[in-house]
């Protein structure tokens, strides 16, 4: 525990706590009085209230759009699948900027909407809440269903036997179980789309602002630390309270739960109901998710004298001025790079917490437990939650105060890029794999205990098995998290070997067709890179261990 | 917080070492990320840190020709926009990220030089820089390049209907010009700001609102950022046209013509926009020693670098801007393609600092409600 502690406290807590105590205590004084003074300004309020039902609808509108959708991915067999959820967890990467034109061209002016029904959603919260769907369409499916694909269905087919309906048998003996990592995706959404920010500002126009974005404002055109000090303490106490109430639906939730290898429990749908879902969901899927992502793929073929692979020739040969101090394609590898080494680090923290959150309190009720400590390690779980609801830019202009002497010099180094995107990814590790560890039966690994296993060699042979899964989830999740991050990283400074969002952001600031045509070029490879990687990812786990549970 | 930040970091720094044991083991196979930014082999030279914002750009030659000359290897670090490399400077005042800054314009300069970011230093070779460049009489920065925010046109859209492209601020509110410019949100986009600079420098402290409120009754539409005015909304721009973009006007640069020529597929014969040259705001950029530079020497090196002859030539191509430097050439894309802009708008960078947020705000509520 002692390890993921440190890292948040040196990487997240520390420059935090900084930058809110540079603007909030100016020249020695505190500046407390402003909390009254900005929080009762009209626009401010505004803001806030936007924030708070914007980011909830979202969640609400995922759920429902995405439940389904992971029922689907973890119960049915079918050809693709693997390659599907590969494809629905492409939105998580795609720069926002793409994500914006994309839905522009969809739902905006001369969009297919427009073309058919004469409806335009741009610059209303339609567009927002939509886009924030695409976002977190894998979120939900990979959360719930991650835990949702491992669960006996025997449970439920024998809760049918004894003559509950197929609604009840669901209610009472599937959707207990889900529960925990239901609350676990919904908290996710939650604080991405409450914290959302590019999204807000290109498909919102100038109409909508959200906390973070007003944040972003404070910070940087304004320069007003001590009002960007307050919003930032606002939002604090949001995700914490937020925070607090997920603990608290959660903890009495979590049981051990019957687990099998997802391969038994997935068959082929079967009736017309079931086949019903199953096209819906691919529909759901085809509309929200591959339309907007075909738009960007028709315009990196689209050249002014028809289709054509103009752009992507024009990735590998120099650019004409040399303005890019490596070539385009370079900054695949670079991304690649730094989204591995996030990975890693994501992968040690956040396993080590999960590991941590989840073994102490076996110990502890062992000994019959001490309620403090239990609340030590719930308060350390909420901790790590953090990062994902509190402001890039806060973290971002935190670094630069406080990580700038040795040995902590890091401002001008490689390393503070994977270190912010694992900030990010670590919060995805422990979500997805703190659901099963605790589902893992007690009795197993005091089993092994009895019989003279070591704690390190219970681990190994008890819960790293049951858990292989959701590690390959989790690393796949602080992979494609970091491979497309880019609100950390824009605000890090960064010696000149840009990521691939970071070169599109730059293509798309000229002007000329060939740096267009690049940007959509090279979000197409993006897409087909995370796609790939992800397929590549799930295939690790082809070695059967489901003989032994 | 703590009165004493060293001693916290310390105590931080002992109990953290096995956070970063894990974060530098991670980081060993991927140690080429830093080769590919710095040189390999060979005992590190000498380097000096230029701060930048992400527009920064210089041919590797230059680079290579400024190590040959000094000794000195740049490396360069991009801050973000404009905007948030200044604010992040003014932020680590005295510690700073690297030994030189460059790309504060004449609308966040006095804001730099206020907060004290810079120390004084006379560059050589300043003679061949004209003086209306010079804009801070301490020199505690020194001008590298200057460019105009200007409104460009659409020439297809022009030709077609038959109707003669603005030229001036006063053409814009027109009837003949109704429904057809977008600009950018002059809070959140520095050409934006410009523009409204512009016509605040032309109309008057007291003039430019009523010009603005004409503007709006002329259809004027506002978006957030360059890149959805260029790439969008406006017709000119290969994105414009496939996202249907109706919009023949819009506030971008006098060089972005050339820009478009530069990266036409095939390029074209002529620019496809034009620059209405009566409606541009100058922009110039500059370059100053950080106040508690580690490297002052290198420094001082690469401030003189940046106005030689062969940075300022470099330039255009890099940055798409315009060399303060009498005696270094425009390059032919520029001189062919590009447009001279007889009198640009400007402002005292003092009045802007003064100004700039009353008048965002008066702006908002007169155009956005």
């Amino acid at each position: 525990m002692a390890v993921p502690v440190a890292f948040f406290a040196l990487f997240f807590a520390w420059p935090v706590a900084s930058i809110v105590e540079r603007g909030l205590r100016v020249d020695g004084v505190w500046q407390f009085g402003r909390f009254g003074e900005t929080l009762s300004r009209p626009e401010i309020l505004d803001v806030l209230w936007f924030t708070l039902w914007q980011a909830l609808a979202s969640t609400g509108l995922t759920l429902l759009i995405a439940l389904p959708g992971a029922y689907v991915f973890a119960r049915f067999e079918f050809r693709g699948k693997g390659l599907l959820r590969a494809v629905v967890t492409v939105p998580f990467v795609m720069p926002t900027v793409m994500v914006g034109t994309a839905f522009l061209a969809l739902v905006g002016r001369g969009g297919l909407l427009d073309e058919l029904w004469g409806v335009r959603l741009d610059t209303t919260v339609w567009a927002i809440l939509i886009a924030h769907v695409f976002f977190n369409y894998a979120v939900v499916v990979r959360t719930v269903g991650g835990l949702w694909a491992q669960l006996d269905p025997r449970q439920e087919e024998a809760a049918r036997v004894l003559g509950a309906s197929r609604w009840k048998a669901w209610r009472t003996v599937t959707l207990p179980a889900l529960a925990p990592s239901v609350a676990a995706a919904a908290l996710m959404v939650f604080l991405f789309t409450a914290s959302s920010f590019a999204v807000v500002q290109i498909l919102g126009g100038s109409t909508y602002s959200t906390l973070e974005t007003e944040i972003y404002r404070q910070t940087v055109v304004r320069f007003d630390l001590t009002t960007a000090a307050v919003l930032t303490m606002v939002q604090f106490v949001a995700v914490g309270v937020v925070l607090a109430v997920h603990a608290r639906t959660v903890r009495r939730r979590e049981t051990a739960l019957r687990m099998v290898a997802p391969e038994e429990a997935a068959r082929r749908p079967r009736g017309v109901g079931q086949w019903a879902l199953f096209a819906a969901v691919l529909l759901s899927v085809a509309l929200l998710i591959v339309l907007p992502l075909g738009v960007l793929v028709e315009r990196s073929f689209a050249t002014s004298h028809g289709y054509g692979l103009d752009y992507y020739r024009a990735l590998q040969t120099p650019d004409p001025s040399g303005t890019f101090l490596v070539p385009l394609l370079d900054t695949i590898g670079n991304s690649l790079r730094y989204a591995v080494v996030a990975t890693l680090i994501a992968l040690v923290i956040g396993g080590l917490a999960a590991a941590a959150l989840t073994l102490p309190r076996s110990r502890l009720r062992s000994r019959g437990g001490t309620p403090t400590a239990g609340r030590l390690v719930r308060g350390f779980d909420a901790l790590l939650m953090l990062p994902l609801g509190v402001s890039a830019v806060t973290v971002g202009f935190g670094f630069l105060i406080t990580l700038d002497e040795p040995p902590f010099d890091l401002r001008a180094s490689w390393i503070l890029v994977p270190l912010a995107q694992a900030l990010v990814g670590v919060p995805f590790v422990v979500r997805t794999m703190l659901p099963v560890l605790r589902a893992v039966d007690e009795r197993l690994r005091e089993a092994a205990a009895v019989l003279g296993a070591s704690p390190w060699r219970a681990w190994r042979e008890v819960d790293l098995p049951l858990v292989r899964r959701a590690l390959l989830i989790a690393a796949g999740f602080a992979f494609a998290v970091s491979l497309g991050e880019f609100g950390a990283t824009v605000f890090i400074a960064r010696p000149d070997s840009p990521t691939l969002p970071v070169a599109v952001a730059r293509l798309l600031g000229r002007p000329g067709e060939l740096n267009y045509g690049q940007a959509m070029a090279l979000s197409t490879i993006l897409m087909v890179v995370c796609a790939v990687s992800l397929l590549l990812l799930e295939r690790l786990r082809t070695d059967r261990t489901s003989g032994e549970f | 917080m703590s009165t004493n930040p060293v001693s916290i970091k310390k105590a931080a720094a002992a109990a953290l070492v096995a956070a970063l044991g894990v974060t530098t083991l991670a980081a060993c196979g991927t140690e080429d990320v830093r080769e590919a930014a710095g040189k390999s082999g060979a005992p590190a030279p000498k380097t000096v840190t230029l701060v930048s914002h992400d527009s920064f750009n210089a041919s590797k030659e230059v680079l290579a020709e400024f190590t040959k000359q000094t000794g000195f290897t740049v490396k360069v670090l991009k801050s973000g926009d404009a905007g948030e490399a200044v604010n992040k400077e003014i932020l680590t005042k005295g510690s700073p990220q690297g030994d030189v800054f460059f790309g504060v314009d004449n609308t966040l300069l006095s804001r730099a030089l206020d907060n004290g970011i810079f120390v004084p230093y006379a560059a050589k070779g300043l003679d061949r820089v004209p003086a209306e460049y010079q804009l801070d009489k301490e020199q505690r920065v020194t001008p590298i390049d200057s460019g105009d925010i200007c409104v460009n046109y659409d020439k297809k859209y022009f030709a077609d209907k038959k109707l003669a492209p603005p030229v001036t601020f006063d053409d814009l509110a027109k009837p003949a010009y109704r429904n057809l410019l977008v600009v950018e949100n002059p809070e959140r986009s520095s050409p934006g700001l410009g523009f409204l600079l512009g016509t605040a420098a032309k109309y008057g402290d007291e003039g430019w609102q009523d010009y603005w409120t004409k503007l709006k009754a002329n259809g004027v539409k506002t978006v957030d950022s360059w890149e959805l005015a260029y790439n969008q909304e406006f017709s000119g721009s290969a994105g414009g046209k496939q996202a249907k973009g109706d919009r023949p006007l819009v506030v971008s640069y006098a060089s972005s013509p050339p820009v478009e020529v530069l990266y036409g597929e095939p390029q074209p014969k002529v620019a496809p926009t034009g620059v209405s040259t009566g409606t541009c705001f100058r922009q110039t950029e500059f370059a100053g020693l950080l106040n508690g530079a580690k490297n002052p020497e290198g420094g001082k090196a690469l401030i003189d670098f940046l106005i030689s002859k062969k940075f300022q030539e470099d330039m255009p191509l890099q940055m798409f801007v315009n060399p303060v430097a009498k005696d270094a050439a425009l390059p032919e894309l520029f001189t062919k393609h590009g447009v001279v802009v007889a009198k640009p708008e400007t402002m005292a960078p003092e009045k802007i600092a003064e100004k700039r947020d009353p008048w965002i705000q008066q702006w908002s509520s007169l155009v956005l409600k």
